[in-house]
């Protein structure tokens, strides 16, 4: 599978690995949302278990995107990264999965990072109107949204 | 008397009170019959739902976040308060997780021990669904029954480790506790216990007339539509996948045991209602095989007291009573892990809720968010 697809995108695939017994492909953010699409149409990975990130400060491209699939058909799990700065936007993988849905939803409300495309794209877990995205190495573990709480809650603070 | 005869009038009796109005109606987040802290939305055309909203977050507490400023034992407890009433699973999720990211494989005495634990506690979630489930559709007795067999479980947690709800029970590496003298005659006492109570269960719904009409073709999704929501365990189950996480990726020891997967055809509520009382019966069988063979040796496997796993990220996951749980763990190397992110079965089900709903009635909505089997601890974390 990775040979085939490796021919069909050259160097868009940096790597295709496996550690600990987990296949992990890396794609170029450009690649997305065609190569999801390749995935689940011609490789069977009709079940988007999860979408989610990681941040990474120090790097220049801030953020991993991370795509879990599965495939009933093959019993088979693998992982797609991609890595983007900050801002940047990732085309929503909605249309795909409708599973993505909630779950790009909370990437957004927990790193901040927008998907384009997505039908409802608005914070799930965190209140609207909340300040920040708590899952940025960034944020603070104590660190609230003080004037939110002060307005929403009538209360100096939440701690 | 009046003349009801004429039908261009009711016609247009109709039409003044009932055309004009979509209703919205909020549902929540204080509302008994959403096990939780869930908020829907509904926008009604009369009885008929036409579409729902959910809105969740009011449990949400930070578990992501916290995971990364606890080290990999001290974030251990943490999982149980996920999902609380499965806790047992929760951990051995977790401790599966960091085991594999360590490269260490706990004994099998520990393993036959997290088995039975695990099913005893898929047996308490599946009687709590069923207890408060029927209670929200008018059958209040169930939950009466189902109280009081769990209790007999929650006693073997209780006298196992201690904690009854967030029981903690699994270490990375395999089993804190060896099992306390009399574990395996008080589980096969539990067992001969609470077969027939199974079946006393099913004989006070299963063919009652009541549960049936309330149950039979509501809350319909298809077996393409779950795949398509990223829908697992039993709801995916009840609309013919035989899918099941212990068989398919076999984790802990689970390929030792015989039993099977079982599963509905039509995915309503009545098949994720039989689905779940045959999965009790067959967490019985497994309970019954581990309990008679658990192999003496460690319950711990070699694991340092400082933990840093090498650089890397490990996705593993395990069937949960609610779907399919897991843990995607990226390591720096330190003894705290760079990200935990915990993939939640209650969160992605409970996305179905909307399609599972239009076009059905407001009642309904009470039977699907039930038959979800949703803890609203997991769906917000």
């Amino acid at each position: 599978m990775v040979a085939t697809l490796k021919r069909q995108y050259g160097s868009g695939i940096r790597e295709a690995s496996t550690y600990l017994g987990q296949n992990y492909m890396v794609a170029d953010p450009s690649l997305i949302p065609e190569f999801l699409q390749v995935l689940r149409d011609q490789e069977q990975f009709d079940y988007c278990v999860d979408v989610t990130a990681v941040h990474y400060p120090q790097r220049e491209k801030q953020f991993d995107v991370i795509w879990i699939l599965y495939s009933y058909a093959r019993n088979e799990r693998i992982r797609v990264k991609t890595m983007i700065a900050d801002g940047e936007i990732v085309p929503s993988s909605v249309a795909i999965w409708p599973a993505a849905n909630w779950l790009e939803r909370e990437v957004y409300d927990m790193f901040g990072i927008r998907f384009e495309g997505h039908p409802d794209l608005k914070r799930i877990l965190l209140p609207e109107g909340w300040k920040g995205h708590p899952l940025r190495k960034d944020y603070g573990i104590i660190q609230q949204d003080n004037e939110w709480v002060q307005i929403n809650l009538g209360i100096e603070s939440g701690q | 008397m009046t003349d009801r005869s004429s039908p261009l009038e009711l016609e247009q009796a109709d039409k003044t009170f009932l055309d004009s109005n979509e209703l919205i109606i909020n549902m929540g987040p204080q509302h008994p019959a959403t096990h939780g802290v869930l908020r829907v939305i509904l926008k009604l055309d009369g009885e008929k739902v036409l579409g729902t909203e959910c809105v969740i977050g009011y449990l949400h507490r930070g578990v992501e976040k916290i995971a990364e400023n606890r080290t990999y034992t001290m974030f251990n407890p943490y999982v149980d308060r996920m999902d609380y009433v499965a806790a047992v699973s929760n951990g051995l999720g977790y401790c599966e997780a960091v085991e594999k990211l360590l490269n260490v494989e706990a004994p099998p005495r520990a393993n036959y021990i997290r088995v039975i634990l695990t099913e005893l506690n898929r047996l308490a979630s599946h009687m709590l669904w069923l207890g408060t489930h029927a209670l929200d559709i008018g059958a209040i007795t169930p939950l009466f029954y189902t109280f009081r067999d769990r209790e007999e479980i929650l006693k073997i947690f209780e006298k196992y480790c201690g904690a009854r709800l967030t029981t903690h029970a699994f270490r990375i590496g395999g089993c804190q506790y060896e099992t306390y003298d009399g574990f395996e005659e008080d589980v096969k006492k539990f067992l001969k216990f609470v077969t027939p109570k199974i079946d006393e269960y099913e004989e006070l719904l299963t063919t009652n007339r009541i549960w049936v009409e309330r149950t039979r073709g509501v809350g319909f999704i298809s077996a393409a539509d779950c795949k398509g929501l990223g829908v697992t365990g039993p709801v995916l189950r009840a609309s013919g996948v035989k899918w099941d996480l212990r068989k398919a990726q076999p984790y802990a020891a689970y390929s030792d045991f015989d039993f099977e997967i079982p599963t509905g055809e039509n995915g309503d509520t009545f098949d994720r209602y039989m689905v779940r009382m045959q999965e009790m019966r067959q967490s019985l069988r497994i309970i019954e095989q581990a309990v008679g063979k658990i192999p003496d040796g460690p319950i711990m496997a070699k694991v340092p007291k400082v933990m840093k796993p090498p650089v890397g990220e490990i996705y593993h996951s395990i069937e949960a009573p609610k779907g399919e749980l897991g843990y995607f763990i990226v390591s720096d190397g330190s003894t705290q892990p760079y990200r935990v992110r915990v993939r939640p079965p209650s969160f992605v089900n409970l996305q179905a809720l909307d399609q599972m709903v239009r076009g059905q009635l407001v009642a309904d909505v009470i039977a699907v968010i039930g038959t979800l089997d949703i803890v609203l601890g997991e769906v917000d974390r």
